[in-house]
């Protein structure tokens, strides 16, 4: 614990540092504003802006980068609770009950409670990364390449398990997601895979494209051709002092949905959707007056917007501690440290403490901004809407193609977030989810380069995963998985836990 | 945003034969066969010794299962049912995006962007001329500007150094 407080000391004197800290708020404010324009989630915002973080520091790179992903989750809520627009995904629930307060005249109010239950979420699930992660680390470094072969395939099966929608969904798209990462060079022979002749694809294909196409383009190919913007509703500052009662409400709600949501983090997936869904359902069957739910519910309202910000700082627990990313946007926030020549794995805490603790210290940070610089601006943050549509978003796709050329300076970047936003397109329609797809594409060079190291070690012999009792504990979770799955499909009549925590197929 | 136009949840009382899982199903199973046809120029090795043909085998196979069980499984939404108003709009969106990737290198950063964004804006959109062209000089020259001259992020240059 004294080591822990050391560090956080020192990532404290890192983040107070003039520099940092302008790129912390600046974060946090243009991550506000793409999670207010609906289309651009966190992942397409961070995807996006990445080139300018190149001219940075690995720390302040990361600094800005998470402030962008903070900022986008909290302007998703505000559309969502002032005007019925989800900014992204993990506010489609705030959505029901956030703007029936609004409605009723509450909407200052739901959008303070949102504020403090992200900021308390927030803050205590930076804690509890400061305290999981430096422990987590120590034991990954009793890792080999068997138990990283089997944390990975069981990250996945659990991502199959925990996701929305048809489980038979999610694996198919996290097995596009491997196959798609098997592009470029093998590293473990020299050949080249599926290059076709193009020099620019033997390096593979790259996080940002892909992520862009799937998640930016692909929403704006759904969504292009709408109506006119939206009537704007801008609360008076007065108006934003949530009443006893409500605050009363909001505390049991507010501290499940970080326990909650930093749970969930943790394990692969779209972990903040799936925690601000389970939050509701959760909430909604504690609640002494389930019939206020849908109709202005302040629970309603704490306790996914609580558990959405939690889920976002769980997600990082694997990324510092194991160098494996749970989802999309840990992923991209890799390959922007990588850019600076940082290797992640375990023992990053130890070789970059000032980039890791630095980064754990912004968030304090930065959630103290959202919350008080975000709740006065409010109203002008909600204008980006008035923007008709028309301009809006080929401004978008001006940055979109600006986003992934500049990465590489690749115009086969540009054709590869193409093909990957129609494909995106076509397959959203039908009902995938695409965060498997790029977390498949992150794991599949890590997997086969773990799982030929693996068979080096033994001489051909796959009895390694099972004579490792770290690698069969993660296997034998991965065919448990796998077997509930089977059952699943076999027996309807078990379907009911997951509809009920929000991970039904209706669920988006 | 959930702004998927079907999926599960718009599933029709009576779907008939040809639903969207369908149709995804043969998609996924046709990308399975095609890549793992695709592997047969490379050396698949051992199962103890894997080759570089090895891993996209297993996945194209894994793949064309699973489509087949997304294929054959009950349920699902109609073709039908499912809303392609926006179809035209993406198509435009793609296509331009598509210019622009085959342009960037050749026109230059600004004066690509400046054909995209007024093209979206004018011929997709329909907006005002001078809006049109305000917005997208603003836009090319801006982030021009922005990335390049601020930030040092290099940009192609096309003909007059524009």
């Amino acid at each position: 614990m004294p080591e822990t407080l050391d560090s956080l000391a020192l990532g404290f004197s890192v983040a107070l540092q003039p520099n940092v800290l302008f790129y912390a708020v600046l974060g946090c404010v243009v991550g506000t504003m793409v999670g207010v324009l609906p289309g651009l989630g966190p992942l397409a915002g961070i995807s996006l802006l990445l080139p300018l973080s190149f001219g940075l520091t690995p720390t302040t790179a990361i600094v800005l980068l998470s402030g962008i992903y903070y900022g986008a989750m909290y302007g998703g809520s505000t559309t969502s609770i002032l005007m019925r627009i989800p900014g992204e995904a993990a506010s489609v629930i705030t959505c029901v009950d956030g703007h029936a307060m609004t409605l009723k005249g509450r909407g200052g109010a739901a959008l303070a409670i949102a504020a403090l239950a992200s900021f308390v979420a927030g803050t205590l699930s930076v804690i509890a990364l400061m305290l999981l992660a430096p422990p987590l680390a120590s034991v990954a470094l009793r890792f080999g390449p068997p138990e990283y072969a089997a944390l990975m395939l069981l990250g996945l099966v659990v991502l199959s398990y925990m996701s929305s929608g048809r489980a038979s969904k999610t694996l198919a798209m996290a097995a596009l997601g491997l196959l798609l990462g098997t592009v470029g060079i093998d590293v473990m022979s020299g050949f080249h895979r599926f290059t076709y002749g193009v020099t620019d694809l033997a390096d593979g294909l790259g996080v940002v494209p892909v992520a862009v196409g799937l998640f930016g383009l692909s929403e704006i190919l759904l969504v292009a051709g709408g109506g006119a913007p939206p009537q704007v509703y801008k609360p008076r500052f007065g108006e934003l002092v949530p009443s006893r009662e409500e605050l009363r409400r909001s505390v049991g709600p507010c501290l499940r949905g970080s326990v909650l949501g930093f749970l969930i983090g943790i394990v692969p997936g779209s972990a903040h959707i799936i925690s601000s869904f389970v939050s509701y359902g959760v909430e909604k069957r504690l609640s002494r007056h389930p019939e206020q739910f849908g109709r202005g519910a302040v629970e309603g309202v704490a306790g996914p917007e609580s558990a959405n910000n939690a889920a976002a700082s769980g997600a990082f627990v694997p990324m510092l501690a194991l160098g494996l990313p749970s989802g999309p946007v840990p992923a991209v926030l890799l390959a922007a440290i990588m850019v600076h020549g940082v290797a992640p794995g375990p023992l990053l805490m130890d070789q970059h403490p000032q980039l890791v603790w630095g980064f754990i210290a912004s968030m304090y940070i930065g959630n103290i901004v959202l919350l008080i610089l975000n709740l006065p601006l409010v109203g002008l943050f909600v204008n980006v809407l008035r923007i008709p549509y028309g301009y809006l978003y080929p401004s978008i796709v001006v940055f979109c193609v600006l986003g992934v050329y500049a990465v590489n300076g690749s115009a086969v970047d540009v054709w590869i977030m193409l093909a990957m936003g129609a494909a995106g397109y076509g397959l959203r329609k039908l009902g995938f989810d695409m965060a498997p797809v790029v977390l498949g594409l992150i794991l599949s060079p890590m997997l086969e380069m773990s799982l030929g190291q693996s068979l080096a070690m033994s001489g051909g012999s796959y009895a390694i995963f099972f004579q490792r009792p770290i690698a069969l504990a993660m296997l034998g979770g991965l065919a448990a998985l796998l077997a509930l799955n089977l059952a699943r499909a076999f027996a309807p009549a078990r379907r009911g836990w997951r509809e009920r925590a929000g991970l039904g197929p209706t669920q988006g | 945003m959930s702004s998927e136009g079907g999926g599960d949840s718009a599933a029709a009382a009576k779907p008939g034969f040809w639903t969207g899982e369908r149709v995804a199903g043969l998609a996924l199973i046709a990308a399975g066969a095609a890549a793992a046809a695709e592997t047969r120029g490379l050396p698949f090795g051992t199962l103890g010794r894997p080759g570089p043909g090895y891993t996209p085998l297993v996945y194209g196979s894994i793949l064309l299962v699973l489509g087949a069980v997304i294929g054959l499984g009950r349920g699902g939404v109609a073709l039908g049912a499912l809303r392609w108003g926006e179809i035209k709009h993406a198509a435009m969106i793609l296509a331009a995006v598509a210019f622009a990737a085959a342009a960037i290198d050749r026109l230059g950063y600004r004066l690509t962007m400046l054909a995209l964004a007024a093209f979206l804006i004018g011929a997709v959109e329909r907006r005002p001329a001078l809006p049109t062209a305000l917005v997208a000089l603003g836009l090319s020259f801006g982030t021009h500007f922005v990335f390049w001259t601020l930030l040092r992020v290099p940009l192609p240059a096309g003909p007059f150094g524009l």
